[in-house]
């Protein structure tokens, strides 16, 4: 066996360490251990830390949990989120950029109606992707009573695109208030706990194309399609927002133009 | 109680285990795990019967980025408040693996407590984290080097800033 045969990567030293290794990957990775002392010298290093870190919190794992994090006690009572006073602090930070935008807007070209649009429901995901207990009015089991009261309410039909496909359930929904009356407010989730938000509502603008912005670490896809303008907004930074926004400018794109519309 | 709620409960303790050692703060570790529990036990029907373990880890994280996040977007910093920290100075030899995990990004401090407390397989890192095994690969490298070096007092103690 020649020497390249033997070179160890750190990664493997790495991976020896936490067992991950094939069982012949092991034997070499020993091998090399036992002539090359600095890389003996790391190992232990790396084991000594695992071991402090373990000592240093390994106990907590044979502690009782408190009261408060019992599952029956959670269940029974509806417990509000524990940080939810972070919520409220992020409510007021974005009241406060909410009235930046505006006098902004005063002093410089005004934005379209779509902007607008996507600067709203931009602040609608910041304020309610967070939300643990409350995110919703209406849960997702009731989509179509859901989906009927918010088409009431915007004067138009709106739809809450089938996003199983990107693996996300449907959370629910709530009105609110949008640049031009009320607008719909779709919340989806995956297993992960990320969440993607659909906001649409009615407006004169033209149609479009799918076009990005972003906010701090949020993304979203916003277009104008038969008078209804919609944003999709979500995290940017695992890279499903685009798969999940080309998905439901799909399904709403191929819906049949309504009569007389 | 029901099978996934009996799983869920089984799962608290190494949570808090967990919680404790990457927010370095007895309440705050608490508090995630009790959002972590409530938004578990709400959302039974997205759970697909895979890896209840990773999905817990998957979920406290998150909300664990959320809360950073937020945090960071304030405009004054609050004191480090850690509970955990020695009372000993860096001058009487106490660089201790509290302070050493402080020097760690999120994602680095993250897979490196997932794989040695939690004993979490690459794998399952990769899915918490949601990137490659490379990635987890060279976060826990780079974590385990940072550690190396603070602990044997190559690198100055982080100067916190008021």
């Amino acid at each position: 066996m020649t020497d390249r045969d033997w070179i160890v990567t750190e990664d493997e030293l790495n991976a020896y360490v936490d067992d991950e290794l094939p069982a012949d990957r092991r034997s070499a990775v020993e091998a090399w251990l036992a002539t090359h002392p600095d890389d003996a010298a790391r190992v232990a290093a790396w084991r000594r830390q695992a071991d402090l870190i373990r000592e240093r919190y390994g106990h907590l794992a044979s502690e009782a949990p408190p009261a408060r994090l019992s599952v029956e006690r959670l269940v029974r009572r509806r417990y509000r989120p524990v940080l939810s006073a972070v919520a409220a602090s992020l409510a007021a930070f974005l009241i406060g950029g909410a009235a930046g935008w505006t006098a902004h807007s005063i002093h410089s070209e005004r934005p379209s109606e779509l902007t607008r649009f996507a600067s709203d429901a931009m602040v609608a995901y910041r304020l309610y992707a967070v939300e643990v207990r409350h995110p919703v009015e209406v849960t997702g089991d009731q989509r179509p009573h859901l989906v009927q009261w918010l088409s009431k309410r915007v004067g138009a039909p709106v739809q809450a695109p089938e996003l199983d496909k990107q693996g996300l359930k449907l959370v629910g929904g709530r009105l609110l208030p949008g640049p031009t009356g009320p607008s719909a407010f779709f919340m989806y989730e995956n297993p992960a706990g990320e969440r993607f938000t659909l906001y649409c509502g009615h407006t004169n603008d033209r149609e479009t194309a799918l076009r990005y912005t972003t906010r701090d670490q949020n993304g979203a896809y916003y277009w104008v399609d038969q008078n209804m303008a919609y944003v999709l907004s979500g995290p940017m930074e695992t890279g499903k927002l685009h798969e999940v926004a080309q998905a439901a400018y799909d399904q709403i794109d191929r819906q049949p133009v309504p009569q007389g519309g | 109680m029901s099978e996934f709620r009996e799983r869920i409960e089984a799962a608290i303790p190494a949570l808090r285990r967990y919680a404790r050692a990457l927010t370095r703060d007895a309440e705050t570790a608490d508090d995630i795990v009790q959002d972590t529990l409530v938004r578990a036990l709400r959302s039974e029907h997205l759970f697909h019967g895979g890896d209840m373990r990773a999905w817990l880890y998957t979920i406290l994280t998150n909300l664990n980025r959320n809360r950073l996040r937020t945090l960071a977007r304030r405009p004054v910093l609050a004191p480090i408040k850690d509970s955990d920290a020695t009372t000993s100075g860096p001058d009487s030899g106490g660089r201790d693996i509290v302070r050493a995990l402080e020097m760690l990004t999120e994602e680095q401090r993250s897979a490196l407590l997932l794989v040695v407390l939690e004993s979490l397989t690459y794998r399952e890192v990769s899915e918490v984290q949601g990137v490659p095994i490379g990635t987890v690969m060279s976060r826990l490298a780079r974590a385990r080097n940072e550690l190396k070096a603070y602990l044997e007092g190559e690198r100055p103690l982080l100067r916190r800033v008021k």
